[in-house]
């Protein structure tokens, strides 16, 4: 385990050198952060103080850009990422009912994880499939057309895939 | 000088400069137009758009703080839809702010409040949602408070680009922002140098220094122990200005009066101990230039460059001296040589300093600087403690007699008086090291080259024929600048002077605030505080530590030489790498 996470630590920091090279290289602070998010699936403390020394960035001004952009994760987060849009389109469709039936499924509030670390819910502004409204992405993977029960049915099949 | 253009301003017609703010010009030409996020010394922000003026011409209003003036521009500053917005404007900063004026430190001191009623605010119209938070009040010196705080974004300015400390960030967006340190930590375990800074530009209360008047209001009534105060040459300087005077006013006598009448039984001065600290330090200076310790030496005596190393330059902490600050050295022999003189248990005896300061109030919790297991300093307050103590216990300190500082820790030289102020410390180590290099008495002991507000500064001194170079650096990001010339240049200089705090302590975090018609670090004050500290030194017969006769007689009687056993025991320490580590973005 700890292994793993020092091949991903030295994936980042050729990562971040690449980038240093270039004019203002301060400036590719966000980019650096999506490789983090990308590679831990959240932005840990200590790998936040790894890109402040690498890129020779206080730690603070590290910290008000990742809070200030939502899609930045600060706490651990699930196997699979369920955003429900709420967007003006899902929204009057029902994407409210919805985001009911898959906080009651999956046991947790909007930015939460469920205790088997399988899922994060996560509200989303328009993922620009209104024609299918309401909808939801599981990972990268649309799905539309939803109610309370196909979005339940959804997760029970991610859920099950776990398992097997 | 570039050509003048016209400007409208209320219906006149000025000529003035181009290439500066609408602000910049207004001031010149007499209206002020009303300000909060905006400070001189800061990069423009912008963000309380408090300070709006009417531009003809366009849509909306602008901020006159970032908004440049061009030939042939009208202007309004107080038109009735501008008095209205900016009304609202502050209206709806108070909106978001709890409402306990009473109860809050600042009240009567606070620009928020200023700033309400000069626009004329006297209802409210406005409800909706506050923000709540709990107060960080885990550091020694500075309590984070950001239910107070209106997001103007001046502290993490001062934190940023003048400490270069990089402490605080406007942290999460919108309605939820929030001024904190990295990962929301608590500023005791940030890289906070509890340099103040913060505090003297926040126009509320948002940071505020820990406060220990009750607790020493307390003490002052318990008979069965000994009070012992000391104070800095800079509370002097400037305390007259949180009872109404001019800065630049020396309220030595007054003050030790009034430290009688508030119930302390000692009065000492931390002048005699930065004398003490010159003749260490300069003793310990004239060794490293025999090769017995790393070059060039750095000075030790402020608490938040102390902690500013450890944190930022642990390469460069073999090169600091290994005095402890006035303030350590005198409660250290307070609890040793005095506490034998008057014949008392040392734990008997409420060693308490007031301090310009807020990082003393740190450097006084350290155990690194603890003399056989005891603190020397048991209480540090600020200027602003001690003024506030004074006017609680109804001292009129303006018209009580001037008293002198007691025996044996109480006379000073006029060295000691000018540590206050940046290039005090070397301006006064040179007096003695000259003497003690050379065997002769440095006639010309003014070096103006060490005095003034130049961010570094640097100057030459020859000692029997060996040129010694020496620099000096107020406020920790001109520091930073002069650390990142010696870690390229090791040799360029021999000694360096480095104070955390704008001006040195004259400007410290813990002095007055800024008066009503003023803004906090205004230069004007700063000379006139540092300019109180050189008179008293040219009105001194002694102007130089090693002829203070209170110090023969110590070294006399007790420490028996500079850098001997006792004095390494008793006024010496050591400093050691502390995370988290400092991270100072390359320019």
């Amino acid at each position: 385990m700890i292994e793993m996470k020092d091949q991903k630590i030295d994936e980042l920091k050729e990562y971040i050198a690449a980038t240093q090279s270039n004019d203002n290289p301060e400036s590719y602070l966000i980019a650096v952060l999506h490789k983090v998010q990308g590679l831990f699936g959240y932005l840990p403390r200590e790998v936040m103080d790894v890109v402040a020394k690498a890129m020779n960035i206080p730690t603070a001004h590290i910290w008000g850009v990742a809070t200030f952009y939502h899609y930045f994760n600060l706490k651990p987060v699930g196997k699979h990422i369920v955003s429900v849009c709420m967007g003006t389109a899902c929204y009057v469709r029902g994407a409210g009912k919805v985001l009911e039936a898959l906080k009651k499924n999956i046991g947790v509030e909007i930015g939460e994880t469920s205790e088997d670390k399988l899922f994060t819910l996560q509200e989303a502004r328009c993922l620009g499939a209104c024609g299918i409204a309401p909808v939801i992405m599981i990972d990268d993977k649309i799905y539309g057309e939803l109610t309370g029960k196909t979005a339940t049915e959804l997760i029970k099949k991610y859920r099950k895939a776990a398992k097997g | 000088m570039s050509e003048l253009i016209t400007i409208h301003i209320n219906e006149t017609e000025y000529k003035v400069e181009p290439d500066q703010t609408i602000m910049q010009a207004a001031d010149k030409l007499g209206f002020h137009i009303p300000r909060l996020c905006y400070h001189p010394k800061l990069s423009i922000e912008g963000a309380c758009r408090v300070c709006i003026v009417e531009v003809e011409g366009m849509k909306n209003y602008v901020a006159s703080c970032a908004f440049p003036i061009t030939d042939g521009m009208k202007l309004h500053t107080n038109t009735k839809g501008l008095r209205r917005a900016r009304r609202d404007i502050i209206e709806l900063l108070l909106d978001n702010h709890p409402m306990d004026c009473h109860t809050c430190e600042r009240d009567g001191n606070c620009e928020l409040q200023r700033l309400a009623a000069s626009v004329g605010i006297r209802a409210r119209h406005f409800e909706g949602e506050k923000k709540h938070y709990e107060k960080d009040i885990s550091f020694s010196s500075i309590i984070r408070d950001p239910d107070k705080c209106i997001l103007c974004g001046r502290c993490v300015r001062m934190c940023s680009e003048v400490q270069k400390v990089h402490n605080l960030t406007q942290a999460h967006r919108g309605f939820k922002t929030v001024v904190m340190p990295a990962y929301n930590m608590p500023m005791s375990e940030s890289v906070c140098t509890a340099c103040g800074q913060c505090i003297n530009v926040c126009p509320t209360a948002a940071f505020l220094e820990k406060n220990y008047t009750q607790e020493l209001f307390e003490k002052l009534n318990d008979d069965s122990i000994v009070k012992v105060v000391q104070f800095a040459p800079s509370v002097r300087a400037a305390i007259g200005e949180a009872f109404g005077l001019e800065p630049g006013v020396n309220m030595e006598g007054k003050l030790v009066a009034a430290f009688r009448k508030l119930g302390f039984d000692y009065v000492f001065d931390t002048q005699f101990s930065a004398d003490l600290t010159i003749m260490e330090e300069a003793s310990e200076f004239l060794e490293r230039l025999q090769g017995k310790a790393a070059m060039p030496m750095i000075t030790s005596c402020s608490s938040a460059w102390m902690k500013c190393l450890e944190q930022f330059y642990p390469d460069l902490i073999d090169n600091v001296s290994t005095c402890k600050s006035p303030m350590s050295m005198l409660g250290a022999l307070i609890k040793t040589y005095f506490a034998n003189k008057i014949k008392t248990d040392p734990k008997k005896i409420l060693s308490v300093a007031t301090m310009c300061c807020t990082a003393k109030k740190y450097e006084a919790a350290r155990p690194e600087l603890d003399v056989d297991g005891m603190p020397g300093v048991d209480i540090v307050v600020t200027t602003r403690e001690i003024a506030w103590m004074i006017k609680s216990a109804g001292i009129d300190i303006l018209n009580i007699e001037e008293e002198t500082p007691d025996s044996p820790l109480g006379i000073s030289s006029g060295a000691g008086a000018i540590f206050g102020t940046t290039g005090g410390v070397m301006e006064a180590a040179i007096r003695t090291a000259y003497e003690l290099f050379t065997g002769q008495t440095l006639v010309d002991i003014e070096i103006e080259d060490l005095r003034g507000l130049e961010g570094i500064k640097e100057g030459k001194v020859l000692m029997d024929g060996n040129e010694i170079r020496v620099a000096v650096a107020h406020g920790l990001g001109n520091a930073c600048d002069l650390l990142d010339i010696v870690r390229q240049e090791p040799d360029r200089y021999h000694f360096i002077e480095i104070m955390g705090c704008p001006g040195g302590c004259i400007g410290g975090g813990g002095q007055p605030y800024a008066a009503a018609n003023s803004i906090p670090l205004d230069e004007d004050c700063l000379k006139k505080r540092a300019e109180a500290l050189y008179d008293i030194d040219r009105k001194k017969t002694i102007r130089r530590s090693l002829d203070n006769p209170d110090i023969q007689q110590l070294y006399k009687k007790f420490l028996h030489s500079p850098l001997s056993k006792v004095s390494h025991k008793l006024l010496h320490t050591h400093y050691q790498a502390k995370t988290p580590v400092g991270i100072i973005p390359k320019k």
